[in-house]
């Protein structure tokens, strides 16, 4: 029976792409992890209760915009339109820079207004919102150093290289980085 | 895109990437390689399996010296031994006695290194980068760049542990387990400070190296199989291995974040696992709110899957390897692949298990309790059809077949304890005593080294075109055989009796005292099995350059790929084109011949089965 079925070859996804996605599958479950630590203590006692710093709401806009901007520069890429892809792939790293800016904007509302991240007398309410999201903003300051990396690869070689696959790896992970992101935003909203 | 393309497309890119550091000398040709780029940086799946082979092989040696001398504390308690303060130090050893603190520092260096070190990247990274490629018909893993780069995380995790050890303060010494409050306050012990430090970046490190080991794992076994290839081809290593790297890359992750609130609440203040705690010396400390069980979650959520990381590779082999030497088909090949992925899965369900004295609701715990047990059901297909695999099997008795029969005894053994310690009932009596210490150290340390030797026994030819020494191989055998038992057999005794684990001396329980004796015996029967393993050592590297000589492509009349590459495969595995795979691993005595290889195309006459 095993061996006389016949398996034809088929149409596999690049091994690149494919290690992306189980990576992805890695962070998950880390922040999975963390998410759930967050659920357990905060359902014991001396949990401290305070509202999001409002600038997460332009965290949030602004991620959703580099995706947006992720999104163009691969089609434009596709189209072999390079200034284009160029001024889009710029755009979306600044955007991930200033998302990151926004996110320590919101770390430093709470520290003013009582709520200690870090450090002695903290209560892990906070801590916990500091320690996940900061992980996250490493996340994406990955994804803008990968995105510096496949931008001047695209460049540097003598010949110019049309190979879509490293781009559209990055955009995966960008925009897997944005999701994570609105669901990190829900979860302290609700939790 | 073919294997080739996707090799190509490989080697053009982590080429490229080459070019930027070291200016691109020797990144034209794979064919003239440096002694760096073939020894040190290499690529080469081969040549990485037997860099995680050799480190492995040196941790092993360390973490087994350690053993020894613990248990010459454990057993020889009042003995001087004032030759080892010579050697060690006043720090390890104190009018010629091991030191409590050292003891800790031990029991906790032994535990860590032979777990993540030895049995998980000394065994998955030797086997998976070896096998992987070579048996699913692929030139190379899908990124030989991250698999180097697993291999030098690995390296450097290994430093700095093994400069953890000669810190003044000693290594982190609160067991393997690396609980809050000892890990997580530096006050807490002389090893929970700088020791720790080093401890928790050197772990760090691993779970990357890890992760970047088991991402390429999976990539390849899922993308890069040759034609023909299809899943239920597959030999079961690599239904192991596979399963191993999933239970890797879900679990290790949970473990980092962990250790991540570890590092923020010994660096930064934080309060996660710490809360009304007062230190001797120190006073009471300012932290509120934490939750020390909560790292007992997040670890054992890792920890758990961990233990079967550790087995499934030697699971693996050890089917392959009593397959092969019994001349017979895999009994149930289907089964033994099911019984894996049950297996992984309910790993990843009983974790508390290892908490049922924390407090735990009883509720949850008679869940817990029974999802436990539930795993002695694929564990007992497992069982049953190696046995009825080797059962009117025309058994080869090679050294590689004598381990992977041991294992499956170790295997039964070890797993029949689990069963009692999975009821949380008499899990309240046993737990934290020398009968969990024998229970894991029967079904995953021993059994996990046994299929570890099985494995170096069977693919040294392949790995370095000799044999090993066979006299050599059956005394190694039956005095760690032998030993084994002895060893660890007692222990469940004495966890009867209410010993527990991780003490420094028993001296203060009369109750102990009847132990004396058999301390001294399990202590002594210690060092024989160690003296044995170095007679492994001389005979390991002895061969790579005295060995028989290797003279033909398929030694053991194997059906699987690696056997169809040269007796000394370069980068690349196959001169020619992959070979094409047309039928299941495990023909052997199938219509009169004795074995017929995957490579072989189905003859219409032939027989299904
Ligand atoms: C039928 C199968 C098994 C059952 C029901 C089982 C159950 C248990 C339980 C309940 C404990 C906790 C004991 C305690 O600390 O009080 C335990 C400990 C342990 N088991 Fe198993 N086990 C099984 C098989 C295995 C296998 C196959 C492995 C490894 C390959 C393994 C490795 C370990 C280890 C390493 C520990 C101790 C960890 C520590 O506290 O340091 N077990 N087992
Ligand atoms: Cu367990």
């Amino acid at each position: 029976m095993m061996s006389t079925a016949a398996s034809p070859e088929r149409k596999r996804l690049h091994p690149h792409k494919f290690a992306m996605w189980v990576a992805m599958g890695a962070i998950i479950m880390m922040f999975a992890g963390l998410t759930s630590a967050y659920i357990v203590r905060s359902n014991q006692e001396n949990w401290l209760e305070f509202s999001l710093p409002p600038v997460f709401w332009y965290s949030t806009i602004i991620i959703l915009l580099s995706s947006l901007t992720m999104y163009l520069a691969v089609k434009a890429f596709k189209a072999r339109e390079m200034p284009r892809y160029k001024i889009l792939v710029t755009l979306t790293a600044i955007l991930g820079l200033l998302f990151g800016a926004s996110q320590f904007f919101g770390f430093f509302y709470l520290n003013g207004h009582g709520v200690q991240l870090l450090g002695q007398g903290s209560n892990p309410a906070a801590s916990f919102i500091a320690v996940i999201a900061g992980l996250h903003i490493l996340h994406v300051l990955g994804g803008v150093i990968a995105l510096i990396v496949v931008f001047i690869r695209a460049y540097s070689s003598k010949i110019k290289r049309y190979n879509v696959t490293g781009i559209e790896i990055v955009s995966t992970y960008w925009h897997f980085v944005d999701i994570l992101w609105i669901y990190l935003f829900i979860f302290f909203k609700l939790a | 895109m073919s294997n080739e393309a996707v090799l190509h497309a490989n080697v053009e890119g982590a080429t490229a990437h080459d070019a930027h550091h070291d200016h691109g000398e020797h990144h034209e040709h794979h064919h003239h390689e440096t002694f760096i780029s073939k020894y040190v940086f290499s690529m080469d799946h081969k040549m990485i399996a037997k860099q995680f082979l050799i480190t492995g092989m040196v941790w092993a040696i360390l973490g087994g010296l350690m053993s020894v001398l613990f248990r010459l504390e454990l057993g020889y308690p009042d003995t001087k031994f004032m030759f080892l303060q010579d050697i060690l130090g006043k720090w390890w050893v104190q009018d010629g006695r091991i030191t409590a603190q050292a003891y800790y520092a031990l029991v906790t260096t032994h535990g860590t290194v032979l777990v993540f070190f030895v049995l998980t990247a000394g065994l998955s990274g030797t086997f998976a980068n070896f096998l992987i490629p070579l048996q699913v018909g692929a030139r190379d893993m899908a990124s030989p760049f991250l698999n180097m780069l697993s291999y030098w995380f690995f390296f450097m995790a290994s430093v700095v542990m093994l400069s953890s050890i000669f810190v003044e303060t000693g290594p982190f010494s609160g067991g393997w387990t690396a609980y809050p409050p000892l890990s997580a306050l530096r006050d807490a012990s002389p090893g929970s400070g700088r020791g720790m430090d080093l401890w928790v970046i050197a772990m760090a490190l691993f779970v990357v190296s890890s992760l970047l080991g088991g991402l390429n794992y999976i990539v390849t076994i899922l993308n890069m199989r040759t034609k023909g290839m299809s899943m239920t081809r597959l030999p079961l290593t690599i239904w192991a291995l596979f399963f191993t790297a999933v239970l890797g890359v879900l679990s290790f992750p949970v473990l980092l974040s962990g250790f991540i609130l570890l590092i923020f609440d010994r660096n930064f203040g934080t309060s996660f696992y710490l809360s009304d705690i007062f230190v001797n010396g120190v006073g009471a400390l300012p932290n509120e709110g934490g939750n020390a069980i909560l790292f007992q979650h997040l670890f054992w959520f890792l920890g758990h899957p961990e233990v079967y990381i550790i087995l499934l590779p030697a699971m693996g082999m050890v089917s392959e390897i009593l397959s092969v030497n019994s001349r017979k088909p895999i009994f149930g090949y289907m089964a033994m692949v099911g019984s894996l992925f049950a297996i992984a899965i309910l790993a990843f369900l009983v974790w508390a298990h290892h908490m049922f004295v924390t407090g735990l609701n009883p509720l949850l715990g008679s869940i817990f309790v029974l999802l436990t047990l539930l795993i002695a059901v694929p564990s007992a297909i497992k069982v049953f059809n190696w046995l009825t695999t080797l059962w009117r099997g025309n058994i080869r008795f090679t050294p590689a077949m004598m381990f992977a029969i041991g294992f499956v005894s170790l295997f039964i053994s070890g797993g029949l304890t689990g069963i009692w310690l999975g009821n949380s009932a008499l899990d309240i009596h046993l737990h934290d005593t020398m009968f969990v210490v024998a229970h894991f150290h029967i079904v995953m340390g021993v059994a996990s080294m046994f299929g570890m030797f099985a494995g170096i026994y069977h693919w040294y030819p392949k790995m370095y075109g000799r044999y090993l020494n066979n006299t050599l191989g059956y005394i190694h055998f039956w005095v760690t055989m032998a030993g084994a038992y002895l060893i660890f057999w007692p222990m469940h005794y004495e966890g009867l009796a209410g010993m527990p684990r991780r003490y420094y001396s028993y001296s203060a329980w009369e109750s102990f005292k009847q132990f004396g004796g058999l301390n001294q015996f399990i202590s002594t029967v210690a060092l024989i099995v160690f003296a044995v393993q170095i007679l492994f050592l001389f005979n390991f590297f002895y061969s790579i350059w005295k060995g028989r000589k290797l003279t033909t492509q398929n030694p053991y009349g194997s059906n699987t790929l690696e056997w169809t590459t040269p007796i000394r495969p370069g980068h690349g595995n196959w001169t020619g084109e992959i070979p094409e795979v047309y039928r299941w691993a495990y023909d052997y005595a199938k219509d009169g011949r004795e074995f017929i290889p995957q490579t072989t195309p189905v003859d219409p006459n032939e027989t299904n089965h």
